[in-house]
């Protein structure tokens, strides 16, 4: 035992050594098992091809002997099937005949009559052929009984006798019978197969050439019948072979013949494989590739299935192949066939390893570098897998002694193939194994950065290196983009491919050239194209061109004309009246075209010397298998051919003519070219036809892949689920469900108005003017800072009421006048309110004022729900005077946009004024007031730390970045503070709880220095009205206003970059982040990217009816929302809209993106998940108890992944699930 | 003729319909079926092996006489091949000693085509005699028994099988209702019983796969209940 265990403890630490070794280099291990797969493989190019294909040997005629038996072949060229006789000698006449020279007198049937006639006299010449005593009887290859399945071919081929096979074999080689045939061409035609025929037909087994050359057909051009008279010798006898040739010869010289005589070409037959031994084959095969299938679907848990799949089966064949060729390089020649045991060797040697090395490299911590996985799988299964080879090893070795010879080869193999796949498996996959999970890793980090970074809890996990710090956000509104390693294009495939496809234009190009290619090749091979035609026009012109043509000649008498109207309205037919048969002749001949008086020229080439080279290759085995003779691993020898030529007189060709003859002649071709052309007219059309209908099905399969979505309607009619019914997509698939509770932070009295945070913490502000931080993490309520005017006491209200009043009065006058429509309402608003003021003054706190005040003016939700409901009612205006529901919508992140009236209308009765914007950083809460007052408040202690009254206006925007504060006026102005605190900065403190070190610092003042607020700087008109938006980040303050511009300000020095000019509308929304991405969206729907160095516009898009009211960017695309609640996805860089998605009624403007990918959205009560690659919705989470919640109006991601909304007046902590992050 | 059974891919295909039947009786008729056809295609596969292959280009007639020589024998086999597969789970529930090595499809067709590969070297390779050629395949099938069961049921379920099966067709031989092709009666005799003992251990192997999936949905009706 404790050798064994010694011995597993060294395996394992051999593997573990050897698993760190391939992780570390794995190019340089690629390449070397690479270089030695191919060094194994090089002998495999000696080894014969596989292949079923005849294979020849030539041999000079004069020295011919019959090679011998026994004796190993000692000429190297002699191939080694070269022994013993051949299954036959093959001896072929070939007969070239014509009817020459060719009389007018003639009909197409002559062609090939009395040639085909003479057949026999040669036949006869040759079955009576005698060389001193021996008749070609005594020396031919005699035939017993055809095959019991071959009785139709009875009558036609020879039985009982000589293998003599010739044309002659259709008439049973007897005269008579062929004179009295009236039609050669149906009688050699009746037996052709029907259909695809890949194997030597009877015609061609007959006639012993193709049946083109044959010539026998009514539209030989060149007129010359070319036939063998095939004839199979039994043994091989040089005098009498010799001596035929030569009585042939001189019977019918062939003058300008040179066909060379002296070589024998010996023909071997590779062994065919039939269907019957196919089916066992084919069966292998199949059981085969299913153990593949079913192993490789064990891979999991990998980047790429396929990848690891292709990786294992080449494992198995390379080392298969390695085996064969390093056995043959060992001189042992497989002979075994190949196609037969291959699958038995792969079963045999089996996947089973690799698969089992992937699953424990899998299943090994995923916390691990990747080095240390591989090793550590490596070395766990190492004592398995040695365990495994030895067995299997030794099983061969028992195969090895079973003495047969075909068992002890396979046996070889396949322990040479073993140990070459171990090789394989350790070098070769192991580092494949390597590259795939390092793979898998970098993608792991890339997806899981930015959801991991601000879970809750740190996991407990061991170590975790790889894991960055989460990057550091400056304010809450910028996104922070993943670094540039990480950043790619996340588009959906298809998109990917189409714009390829629209940016390079290729198919236009490859459409444009192909065309052009093809009609260039139209003109230049055209037979009736431009040459002809310049042939034509030349030979016209000369005089030699009327001689040359003389069917004007044949045509003119047939067509005795002059008369313009006959030949105008008769068509001139080929055939005007039937003509008796005498005069048929002269029509077939003025039909025979511009040479009817050429003589058919018989000329013997290199091509005719082996006229069976261009048969099938079955040709020899299908002749002799009918007689049950199996040329597999046999061979025949060829001799070479007799050359005949005969030429026939027209005399004889007309005396040979059968009575029919001249009457089926011509009827027979006109039907048969109308036939052919019907046929190939219809062969036409159905391609044609076949091709249309499979392009169309083409390109709806190509639609379909490419767009499953609706573009082209306005969003994505994904309905919001209910409660309980799990969201899932087209394919049926639903994604996991976790439960997400949100956290509901209550504490205000009335609907939230401002949101900020800056990570830590969480600012909210309610139209009661009450301002309440909580902390993000838990939701706990930190501090109260309760309005002001209240806290100052009731004796203000009689100073402070009025001239809040005064002050807001005009303000509304001269801000908006488009938002002037509404004005009549207010009175009535106000009408009721006054004497409701005691009631907010004592009971604000603890009471609810919906329900003390039902269907008062105190709901103020329920007012804006009405004002909303009468607006949704009457027809969209258009836009130049904006829609009254621009002024009930909110803004999203409204801390920083204009004051929407309702909070105007809550001026006169508030105590000093409302909180109109408001911004958080370190523990410092700035807040605009209408009143024009910038106060910073003490997020944690609740006390005012200063306050600035330098301003008159209401500050309608904050922007809190550094120690600056940009305030945005309602009169246009921008003000810009300094934030001084008076104190060493060494000690400004470090916050932030124990635990939470990795989030980054944010400096806090601490409640013992003096913070004081000064003005700097104040542009008074930077613009001509009112600033809607104001944004900081990168050092750059942008504002946009009604007054359709935008304007770059640097914040150091307050210092005006650029004015952006280009919408036609307020500015209603910017976007700016830490790389100089600036968007704006303005009241025209249209969305301008900007160039921030330069100050020029990227691109410029109409996305939305109305008022664009949210933008955020993410590294690829550019999100908006607008008054028509929807939210549009742009491609940054193209600016293409990728799709968009319908928001609920009133929630257009809540847009957030937590990651790349992820995008959420707020609904009626509810917020929802995105897939922001594919628009997919991934899943909805309530916020309240209730199904039907107040609609979401404003949303906030935090840094940690959790996003903030408003819900009524309260908020919603909602923490995204980590689960959401893996779908894509 | 060579009568054996042996697997197809079909089984896989079908597979994970299985785990949708629910009523236990309509879950056996239909793994019967699945051993049944494939027994059935086995046999067929293996007598084409067993064709003499001498004749290389073979009349269009070769191949329905093949298949009409004995008709019987096909569905003899599969009938034989889906009682062998159900009666093997049937058994290891009743020993109470689950299958447990190696149950997956991969492993089976491995199984498969050692089987096809066993009969494969019986009919192809040319041995010196017929101790030679028996001592070979109970050899082999011994291996594959080792390689894929290692059960002691199928051992003795296989051996059972093997001589009852031969006795069958010596009984059948003697009566004349069938004859071997080949005139070396030894030699049949020699490989027949091993051959019966792969086929039956391969048999038995996809029968335990199947009821794999009949044991999963339980245990998936079991856990939802």
């Amino acid at each position: 035992m404790t050798v064994r265990e010694r011995l597993r403890q060294n395996i394992s630490a051999a593997f573990y050594r050897h698993g760190l070794l391939c992780a570390s280099y794995p190019v340089p291990i690629i390449l070397f098992t690479s270089a030695s797969i191919l060094t194994c493989c090089y002998p495999l190019l000696k080894l014969p091809l596989p292949g079923t294909g005849p294979v020849e040997f030539t041999t000079g005629v004069r020295d011919y002997s019959v090679p011998s038996h026994g004796t190993q072949g000692d000429l190297g060229e002699r191939p080694d099937w070269y022994r013993g006789p051949p299954v036959a000698y093959i001896q072929q006449v070939l007969v070239k005949a014509a009817v020459s020279p060719w009389d007018s007198s003639l009909v197409p049937v002559d062609v090939f009559r009395s040639p085909l006639g003479r057949v026999f006299s040669l036949l006869e010449e040759i079955r009576d052929h005698v060389y001193t005593d021996r008749s070609l009887e005594s020396l031919c290859l005699q035939v017993t009984d055809l095959l019991p399945g071959l009785r139709r071919m009875q009558s036609l081929l020879p039985e009982h006798g000589c293998l003599l096979v010739s044309p002659g074999n259709y008439w049973q080689n007897r005269r008579d019978m062929f004179d009295s045939d009236p039609d050669i061409l149906k009688t050699v035609h009746q037996h052709e197969p029907k259909g695809l025929h890949t194997s030597a037909t009877l015609k061609d087994l007959l006639f012993g050439v193709p049946g083109k050359s044959t010539g026998v057909s009514l539209y030989s051009k060149k007129r010359v019948v070319t036939y063998t008279i095939t004839i199979a010798l039994s043994s091989y006898d040089a005098r009498f072979v010799a001596s035929l040739r030569a009585r042939l010869k001189q019977l019918h010289p062939s003058t300008n013949c040179s066909l060379r005589e002296d070589h024998m070409v010996h023909v071997h037959f590779k062994e065919e494989i039939g269907i019957a031994e196919l089916i066992p084959l084919v069966t292998t095969y199949i059981i085969l590739f299913a153990y593949i299938y079913f192993s490789t679907r064990k891979i999991d848990m990998v980047k790429s299935k396929w990848g690891l799949a292709l990786a294992a089966v080449v494992t198995v064949l390379s080392s298969l192949l390695m085996s064969v060729g390093l056995c043959s390089l060992f001189g042992l020649t497989p002979t075994l066939n190949g196609g037969e045991i291959f699958p038995y060797l792969v079963v045999v040697i089996g996947l089973e390893n690799v698969l089992v090395l992937t699953k424990s490299v899998v299943s090994t911590p995923v916390d691990l570098e990747v080095k240390l996985r591989i090793a550590q799988g490596l070395s766990s299964e190492s004592w398995s897998i040695m365990k495994n080879m030895a067995t299997e090893l030794v099983i061969i070795l028992i195969g090895y002694f079973t003495l047969v010879p075909a068992i002890q080869e396979f046996c070889l193999f396949a322990v040479v193939g073993l140990v070459s796949d171990f090789f394989l498996q350790m070098f070769f996959f192991t580092t494949v194994l390597s590259i795939d999970i390092r793979r898998m890793e970098l993608a792991d980090l890339n997806r899981r950065l930015p959801a991991e970074a601000g879970m809750p809890p740190p996991k407990p996990g061991p170590l975790r290196p790889r894991e960055a710090p989460p990057p550091s956000r400056p304010s809450p509104h910028t996104i922070t983009l993943q670094a540039p390693a990480f950043r790619n294009l996340r588009l959906p495939k298809r998109l990917r491919v189409v714009y390829f496809l629209a940016r390079t234009r290729l198919a236009q190009r490859i459409i444009m050239v192909g065309t052009v290619i093809w009609i260039g090749i139209l003109v230049y091979t055209d037979p009736a194209g431009l040459r002809t035609y310049l042939a034509a026009q030349v030979s016209e012109q000369s005089p030699l061109g009327e001689a040359g043509l003389p069917p004007h000649l044949g045509v003119a008498p047939v067509f005795p004309g002059g008369d313009p109207t006959s030949t105008l309205n008769v068509l001139p037919a080929p055939e005007p009246t039937p003509l008796p048969e005498n005069q048929s002749q002269g029509h077939g001949e003025a039909r025979s075209g511009p040479a009817p008086l050429t003589s058919p020229q018989i000329t013997w080439g290199s091509e005719d010397e082996e006229v069976w080279r261009r048969l099938s290759f079955r040709y020899w085995p299908s002749l002799f298998s009918y007689y049950n003779i199996t040329l597999a691993k046999r061979y025949i020898s060829i001799l070479p051919v007799i050359p005949v030529t005969l030429h026939l007189s027209p005399q004889e060709a007309i005396e040979t003519r059968h009575p029919q003859d001249t009457q089926h002649a011509p009827r027979t071709s006109a039907k048969t070219t109308e036939l052919q052309a019907d046929l190939t007219l219809y062969k036409v059309a159905a391609l044609g036809l076949f091709a249309g209908v499979l392009l169309v099905l083409l390109l709806f399969c190509l639609y379909r892949v490419l767009c499953p979505r609706n573009y082209g309607q306005n969003g994505v009619q994904h309905g919001r689920r209910r409660r309980g019914d799990l969201p899932c997509d087209e394919y049926g698939y639903s994604p996991p469900v976790s439960e997400i509770s949100p956290l509901l932070l209550r504490g205000h009295s009335m609907d939230i108005e401002c949101l900020a945070n800056d990570g830590m913490l969480l600012a909210s502000c309610c139209l009661a003017g009450q301002i309440r931080v909580w902390d993000a993490q838990t939701g706990d309520c930190l501090t109260v800072i309760p309005n002001n005017g209240y806290e100052l006491g009731f004796g203000d209200y009689s100073l402070l009421g009025p001239e809040a009043r005064n002050a807001s009065t005009p303000i509304m006058d001269n801000e908006h006048p488009l938002r002037r429509r509404t004005t009549p309402v207010r009175p009535a608003l106000f009408g009721d309110q006054p004497d409701l003021t005691p009631l907010i003054d004592t009971n604000f706190g603890e009471v609810p004022p919906s329900q003390m005040m039902p269907g008062c003016g105190f709901d103020f939700g329920e007012l804006v729900e009405r004002a909303y409901k009468e607006h949704e009612a009457s027809p969209p205006l258009p836009f130049p005077p904006s829609p009254p529901a621009a002024r009930q919508r909110r803004r999203s992140l409204g801390d920083q946009s204009v004051a929407p009236p309702e909070q105007v209308l809550l001026a006169p009765w508030d105590w000093d004024s409302s909180v109109w914007s408001m911004e958080l950083r370190g523990n410092l809460i700035a807040a605009g007031r209408s009143s024009g007052k910038l106060e910073l408040w003490d997020a944690v202690e609740g006390s005012l730390r200063c306050c600035n009254e330098d301003g008159s206006s209401g500050i309608t925007a904050l922007a809190f970045l550094n120690n600056r504060i940009v305030a945005a006026r309602l009169n246009g102005s921008l003000d810009f503070f300094t934030v001084d605190i008076h104190k060493p900065l060494g000690l400004l403190q470090y916050r932030g709880p124990p635990g939470r070190a990795s989030l980054p610092p944010s400096p806090c003042y601490s409640s013992e220095d003096v913070i004081s607020c000064q003005l700097t700087r104040s542009v008074q008109c930077a613009h001509q009205k009112p600033i809607t938006v104001l944004r900081a980040a990168a050092g750059r303050v942008v504002t946009g206003s009604q007054d359709h511009t935008v304007r770059v300000y640097r914040l150091e020095d307050s210092c005006c970059l650029f004015t952006l000019q280009g919408h036609a509308g307020g500015i209603t929304a910017i976007y700016i982040d830490q790389t100089m991405v600036l968007a704006s969206g303005g009241q025209d729907g249209a969305i301008c990217l900007w160039d921030v160095l330069t100050g020029s516009r990227v691109s410029h898009v109409y996305g939305h009816r109305g008022d664009v009211t949210s933008l955020v960017c993410t590294t690829s695309c550019v999100l908006s929302s607008g008054l028509d609640d929807l939210i549009c996805i742009w491609d940054r860089s193209t600016g293409i809209k990728l799709y968009s998605i319908q928001q609920e009624v009133g929630c257009g403007a809540s847009l957030g993106v937590i990651s790349e990918s992820l995008l959420v959205t707020g609904g009626q009560g509810c917020v929802s998940f995105w897939d922001l690659n594919y628009g997919d919705l991934l899943q909805t989470v309530y916020l309240g108890q209730s199904g039907e919640g107040q609609p979401v109006r404003q949303l906030l991601v935090l840094d940690n992944a959790a996003i903030v909304c408003d819900f009524g007046s309260e908020l919603s902590l909602v923490y995204v699930p980590s689960v959401l992050e893996k779908l894509d | 003729l060579a009568n054996d059974r042996l697997s197809g891919n079909g089984v896989a295909l079908r597979g994970p319909y299985i785990s949708m039947i629910t009523n236990h009786t309509t879950n056996l008729l239909i793994r019967g079926g699945m051993l049944f056809v494939v027994g059935v295609f086995l046999a067929l596969v293996l007598n084409l092996l067993q064709v003499q292959r001498n004749v290389t280009l073979f009349p269009p007639d070769v191949i329905s006489s093949v298949f009409s020589s004995a008709w019987w024998v096909p569905p003899c086999c599969g009938t034989a091949s889906a009682l062998i597969g159900l009666l093997y789970p049937c058994i290891d529930r009743h020993l109470g000693e689950p299958h447990k090595l190696k149950r997956e499809w991969s492993s089976v067709m491995r199984c498969v085509a050692v089987f096809v590969g066993i009969n494969h070297a019986s009919a192809k390779v040319d041995f010196a005699n017929n101790v030679q050629l028996s001592l070979t395949l109970a050899a082999l099938s011994v291996g594959l028994w080792w390689t894929f069961d290692r059960s002691r049921s199928g051992f003795g379920m296989g051996v059972a099988v093997a001589l009852l099966a031969t006795l069958a067709t010596q009984l059948l031989v003697y009566n004349g209702v069938f004859q071997y092709t080949s005139p070396d009666f030894l030699y049949i005799r020699s490989w027949l019983p091993c051959i019966f003992f792969a086929g039956v251990i391969t048999m038995g192997n996809i029968g335990r796969q199947l009821a794999l999936y009949e044991c999963k949905f339980v245990q998936e009706k079991i856990h939802q209940d």
